[in-house]
């Protein structure tokens, strides 16, 4: 079965007063239906950008599709105009953005808001909606929903405007459900509550989630694809528990190692990454994060190694490095 | 509060901040909130006491009013053992040299036409401990190699730094003054994650260097328990838990502190899929207001009527 959505060799750029920002570099994979990818990343990794840019949620300019296709259902997205990508959006692909304050129309009752895709894309009568919507809220966990419906974002808790947006996000029953940072500026409690939600909402419609975020917890216990990336790549991709178990890109054994996995001061010293995060403007040559990396070879700085299979890992274990992980751990000091 | 034979270096009795709750001219008074409500907490020299709870616990306050950059509705705060409640500005002063605070932003905190070098050497001259232009110099170079920045970034401005390059900024200027005690706001929330372990490896050094006792508030809960020596976990203004941070995360009394360790993520599939979070209800428990901080171990205490 083809793939719901593959991604080819993605570019994406804006053109800035200090130069042109090289958000995401040749991104290429692809997702099955019903999967759940996690894209983990810390802020210019181009995990957010380049899931706006998929459906023209980029303003241009500044941004620049400079090269690259996006197949959904095998149709190419970059190639559609705003008209279609309007009734495409919230109906086939449904988002859920990171600040529900910010997100949410503050005039607006929720259940106008809610009920504005529904009109749009299905032509409902204000009933017909009205209905919908409740029924919506309720699947999200909020309690007395027909009264809440009426009520404004104000009214409304964070947790519970998230779970509005949540939603609003599945409204349209969407094939594909993009989430970025969607529980970042939740309490953990209330993180917990909305990520049980997700996985119910899977095992019940059965819908396709990427989730953006930077907390490995959380993708660790909601998806079964992860991808990580870095500077605007790919750097290892594969089902969850071979990525967390047997990393093979030295960014991610170095995020996962400088977590600090229930450990105390004193006993253990926590692994720290040295330097920064990659200066964007810089034309991307060879592996962003050699510059980082204690392992980089000469050619990491150089070239930008491909993402290939891992060699003695599971099916789909992905990594670009031109490095052997494992055995330049084995032969340095660190211990894995 | 903490129960050890030590003269705490920094002390809070029954603090309380409440916004709201004035007369109006007419009608009913506006509705007070206890963003703080009766807390108290000793901290020993040298000791990181952390805070925890949700958004709207009362945590940030707590530090604010702590620090008075806010005056406190009532309760004490002691100093080396010295009541220092309600000093005016100029009985503050000295006590602002030893007591500073790191924010949770490290770009909203820096002023953007000043250098770096500038930025972190203000301080010495507010308090006249600058001496002349080159003296000054030296002494931000210093406090630049101890927060792991080049000292050759001294001209530089803030834009010119990336978040954890600017958290290393505010440290510094934070221990300009060779301060004792730190309220670190949320120091490392703004921070990537690669960056996260560096900062908090430079809290951990600076501490082990120069002896500094540290309220750190923060609500990534792993970092807290790498970090700290004590956790208290607040709920709506009250403190429902403190105590060493062991007996906390191994052994927490508190309903509501064992719904909050029961949610946090855990980076491993095989623990997180079978992770089963603790429900509670807010709104549903809150602490009574008679209710008290009774001992129920070694240093720890437990909010139960």
């Amino acid at each position: 079965m083809a793939p719901l959505l593959e991604v080819r060799n993605l570019t994406v750029a804006f053109d800035t007063p200090d130069g042109t920002v090289h958000a995401v570099n040749d991104v290429s994979y692809s997702l099955e239906e019903g999967e759940t990818l996690g894209i983990v990343g810390e802020s210019g990794s181009g995990k957010s950008v380049h899931a706006l840019s998929m459906v023209g949620l980029i303003a241009r300019p500044p941004g620049r599709i400079v090269r690259g296709e996006v197949l959904f259902n095998g149709r190419d997205l970059l190639a559609l105009s705003q008209r279609e990508l309007f009734d495409l959006r919230g109906k086939e692909i449904g988002f859920v953005f990171q600040d529900p304050m910010t997100s949410l129309n503050p005039v607006l009752t929720i259940e106008r808001q809610i009920a504005e895709p529904l009109r749009r894309h299905f032509g409902m009568s204000a009933s017909q909606a009205r209905a919908r919507v409740v029924e919506l809220l309720e699947l999200v966990g909020i309690p007395d929903a027909a009264r809440r419906a009426g009520q404004y974002p104000h009214e409304f808790s964070g947790g519970m405007r998230q779970r509005v947006m949540i939603a609003i996000g599945i409204s349209c029953n969407p094939k594909l459900l993009i989430a970025d940072e969607a529980t970042t500026a939740l309490d953990v409690t209330v993180q917990a509550q909305i990520l049980d939600l997700v996985r119910d909402l899977k095992k019940k419609i059965g819908t396709t989630v990427i989730w953006i975020t930077h907390d490995m917890g959380v993708v660790a216990g909601l998806a079964d694809t992860v991808q990580v990336m870095y500077g605007g790549r790919i750097m290892e991709r594969g089902p969850v528990r071979a990525v967390f178990h047997d990393p093979r890109n030295a960014y991610t054994w170095g995020l996962l190692k400088s977590l600090p996995h229930g450990g105390r001061r004193g006993v253990t010293r926590l692994y720290q990454i040295p330097g920064n995060p990659p200066d964007l403007t810089r034309a991307p040559v060879g592996d962003p994060f050699a510059p980082r990396n204690p392992f980089a070879t000469e050619r990491c700085r150089i070239e930008m190694p491909p993402l290939g299979e891992v060699e003695g890992s599971v099916a789909g274990h992905k990594v670009a490095a031109w490095y052997d992980l494992r055995a330049a751990l084995a032969a340095s000091q660190v211990q894995p | 509060m903490n129960g050890s034979n030590v003269k705490p270096l920094v002390s809070v009795q029954n603090l309380r901040k409440t916004y709201g709750g004035e007369k109006r001219l007419f009608g009913a008074p506006t509705p007070a909130l206890k963003a703080v409500n009766n807390v108290s907490f000793d901290i020993a020299p040298g000791e990181t006491l952390g805070l925890v709870g949700e958004s709207g616990s009362g945590k940030s306050t707590t530090g604010r009013v702590l620090l008075q950059l806010e005056a406190p509705t009532g309760g004490d705060i002691f100093y080396k053992g010295e009541n220092i409640t309600g000093l005016g500005k100029a009985g503050l002063k000295p006590y602002r040299r030893d007591m500073q605070i790191i924010f949770q932003d490290p770009y909203a905190s820096l002023n953007p036409r000043m250098t770096v070098g500038e930025f972190v050497g203000e301080p010495l001259e507010v308090h006249r401990l600058a001496g002349s232009a080159r003296e000054r110099e030296d002494r931000v170079a210093a406090l630049f190699a101890k927060v792991g920045l080049d000292p050759s970034f001294m001209k530089r401005y803030p834009h010119e730094f990336s978040g954890g390059q600017r958290q290393r900024v505010n440290i510094a200027r934070a221990i300009a003054l060779n301060p004792a005690f730190i309220v670190a706001d949320e120091p490392i929330t703004a921070l990537d994650v690669s960056i996260q372990a560096q900062i908090v490896n430079l809290f951990q050094d600076l501490q082990d260097e120069l002896g500094l006792t540290y309220l750190f508030i923060a609500h990534d809960l792993s970092m807290i328990r790498y970090l700290c020596h004590r956790v208290a976990v607040m709920l709506r203004g009250r403190i429902v838990e403190i105590g060493p941070c062991d007996a906390i995360f191994e052994n927490p009394q508190h309903p509501y502190t064992r719904a909050l360790l029961s949610a946090i993520p855990v980076p491993d599939p095989d623990v997180e899929r079978n992770r089963r979070p603790l429900a509670f209800d807010v709104d549903a428990n809150l602490p009574p207001e008679d209710a008290m901080l009774r001992p129920v171990g070694d240093r720890h205490f437990v909010l139960e009527v």
